[in-house]
């Protein structure tokens, strides 16, 4: 059975052509039980960087063609933006995938997930299963053993790793959020997710602040009011669109007054800024702003990149594996004949001298029936292994055949 | 068998040592290996300090070689209990260095043999070298605490854009655990210099110079707790208060030759 993988991604196309051939859940389970029919298997995985369309069948030429049609009736510009893989480069390419290393942020988590629903989601048999299995494996794997993943990717998650960098675990501080535009939101859904709890949302219009405090159970407060709650406040993330400061050095050393001693993070994500630079003076306050943070994300990307070198030959090793049980595949049913075979001859021998044997005790007759058993699988020991070596140099095929006509295997059928 | 024991709690407290270096460098198999050099350098030194107390008859802690023994045998504890977190590995560049140097230093005392029994009480030398010293090497860990805070500190100021490519612990983190380390390490202090203070005036002997320094030493790590508390105190303000008191902590333990054991 061959494995073929059909697709195209952020490599090759750009976002109009990719949106066009983006697919739901469900749309995506449908497409693979599609392409699945006629003894075949099929998995869809969609999401904003790829489309691809791994199959395993008998006829991989037919296989290729079906996926590269069921891509083009979404979208025939697609065609040109396809790649086309074949067994082993296809289950590399999706071992990498898994593992984030060809995403756009190399490392990145979400796409582990994504892998586990396609494979959830598609209609899979022994081929199928076990390259997906082995994917998320390795996926698992590339995580645990290098540090890829562990630093931030985007502004808004360098924002929340620096308030875990101050405040430790994040659960039950306080965040107010300065602006209710849609990069405090994006900031404040990243804080959120570590556990913070967004206490206040203040904003020039109080109906926008009130529409996103609600979203994220907050409390909306019109910009003056901000002095009053920031001594309860941990983190403050600031994004207006104001053409001067909305927190000035005086005020924020006011606050700090009252919070005897406690840290203040605060985060200036606005252009221009909404935070006055002396804040960072002040004792226990720390403030960044846009270009700092983009000059930590820039640094951690660097380091990811250098992570990714040793995530590559976790991968590699890991297509080789699977490499090799694909291969035997090919011999399998020809070692399995072959033992058959020996032992049908090897239980038809011992009746032939039944009328020998039956002088013989029972405990006799088990030594016999031992010893011809180990007789057969000392015999067989070496052409297996050497089978499965044959298969994994691709000369597997080469060699079953060699071994069904030598030993007549399959002639009795015909 | 106290001779066999000693090198390799040197040994794996120098391999501790040079593999936390090693992972200062590259985050990863130095700093594993760094931390079972910790877990069985301590365990050395332990079976050390049981064969001493055994050949001995009793506690060898009456020699400032011996009870600087003991002391490294309590810091190296209290950082096992934490130190050992992936985020504390740092502090080992600095821990691990100092508790080869001192183990050295204490066996060139004679503080890691054996030798005649003490003429204090096992009971005297528990309540009070015991006590006086475990409250010490919990002031060696604040103020390896709080150097960790304002390096760390210093580079959030910064804002360099390395701040997140290590993990430390957090500054939050950092800072109450100094405060918890200090809340067990004051009243130990107090219990021990009370105990030494009775038997003084049983004895009869006069307060020395020592004494005094240590008194010093208490009244600054009681007024850290007070400001902490009371003043809330926190921060870059504890943490320079706490290198202070560390200070008088070294002096304590470099003058204890000079005047108690004298």
């Amino acid at each position: 059975m061959r494995l073929v993988l059909v697709g195209t991604s952020h490599h090759r196309a750009p976002v109009e052509l990719r949106e066009r051939v983006a697919l739901e859940r469900e749309q995506a389970q449908a497409l693979a039980a599609r392409l699945a029919a006629g003894g075949r298997e099929a998995v869809c995985l969609s999401t904003c960087n790829r489309t691809e369309l791994y199959l395993a069948a008998d006829d991989g030429e037919q296989a290729e063609r079906d996926a590269v049609a069921a891509l083009a009736e979404l979208e025939p510009e697609v065609e040109h933006a396809l790649y086309r893989l074949r067994d082993q480069a296809a289950a590399l390419h999706l071992f990498r995938v898994a593992a984030g290393l060809d995403s756009l942020v190399p490392g990145e988590g979400e796409i582990l997930g994504q892998v586990r629903v396609a494979h959830e989601l598609g209609s899979t048999g022994a081929l199928l299963d076990r390259v997906f299995r082995q994917a998320l494996h390795s996926g698992r794997k590339v995580r645990a053993q290098t540090a890829i993943g562990h630093s931030p990717a985007s502004v808004s998650s360098a924002a929340a790793a620096l308030a875990e960098q101050v405040f430790g675990d994040l659960g039950g501080r306080s965040i107010l959020l300065v602006g209710a535009g849609a990069i405090s939101e994006q900031a404040a859904r990243n804080l959120l997710s570590r556990g913070a709890r967004i206490s206040f949302v203040a904003n020039r219009s109080l109906d926008r602040a009130r529409e996103l405090a609600d979203r994220l159970g907050a409390e909306a407060l019109p910009l003056e009011r901000i002095a009053d709650e920031l001594a309860q406040a941990d983190v403050v993330v600031a994004s207006t669109s104001a053409p001067g400061f909305v927190l000035d050095a005086a005020t924020v050393a006011r606050a700090m007054g009252g919070r005897r001693g406690g840290q203040l993070l605060l985060i200036d994500l606005a252009v221009p800024r909404d935070l006055d630079p002396a804040i960072h003076e002040l004792d226990g306050c720390y403030l960044y702003d846009i270009d700092d943070l983009q000059a930590i994300v820039a640094e951690t990307l660097s380091g990811r990149r250098r992570e990714a070198e040793r995530a590559e030959s976790l991968v590699a090793a890991e297509a080789e594996k699977f490499h090799e049980w694909h291969a035997s595949l090919d011999v399998v049913p020809a070692i399995a004949s072959l033992r058959a075979r020996a032992e049908e001859i090897r239980e038809a021998e011992l009746r032939k001298a039944e009328g020998l044997l039956g002088r013989l005790d029972e405990s006799q007759r088990r030594a016999v029936e031992a010893v011809t058993a180990q007789i057969v699988n000392k015999l067989l020991h070496l052409p297996t292994v050497r089978m499965k070596e044959a298969a994994a140099a691709a000369d597997g095929v080469l060699y079953a055949e060699a071994v069904r006509h030598l030993f007549g295997l399959g002639e009795d059928e015909r | 068998l106290a001779e066999l024991l000693f090198w390799p709690a040197l040994l794996f407290y120098g391999e501790a040592a040079v593999g936390y270096l090693g992972d200062a460098r590259r985050p990863g198999l130095a700093g594993r290996a760094a931390t079972w050099g910790v877990r069985l350098g301590w365990l050395a030194q332990t079976a050390l300090l049981g064969v001493q107390a055994a050949r001995r008859d009793g506690f060898p802690w009456a020699t400032w070689a011996g009870s600087l023994n003991l002391f490294v045998w309590l810091v190296v504890s209290a950082y096992l209990i934490w130190g050992c977190r992936r985020p504390y590995r740092v502090l080992g560049l600095v821990v691990m260095p100092l508790a080869a140097v001192l183990l050295l230093v204490a066996r060139a005392g004679g503080g890691t043999g054996v030798g005649g029994a003490s003429h204090y009480s096992n009971l005297f030398l528990v309540l009070h070298v015991g006590l006086v010293l475990a409250a010490f090497a919990g002031f060696t860990l604040t103020a390896a605490l709080s150097g960790l805070y304002l390096w760390q500190e210093r580079r959030l100021k910064q804002r360099a854009a390395t701040v997140l490519r290590r993990p430390i612990p957090a500054l939050a983190t950092l800072d109450a655990l100094a405060l918890r380390t200090v809340v067990w390490s004051l009243p130990a202090l107090t219990l021990g210099i009370g105990v030494g203070l009775v038997r003084l005036v049983v004895d009869g002997d006069r307060v020395d110079a020592l004494v005094l320094a240590t008194a010093v030493t208490w009244l600054v790590w009681a007024a850290y707790l007070w400001l902490r508390w009371i003043s809330g105190w926190a921060g870059r303000r504890a943490a320079y208060l706490a290198l202070a008191g560390f200070a008088l902590v070294i002096v304590v333990r470099l003058a204890l030759p000079a005047t108690h054991f004298a």
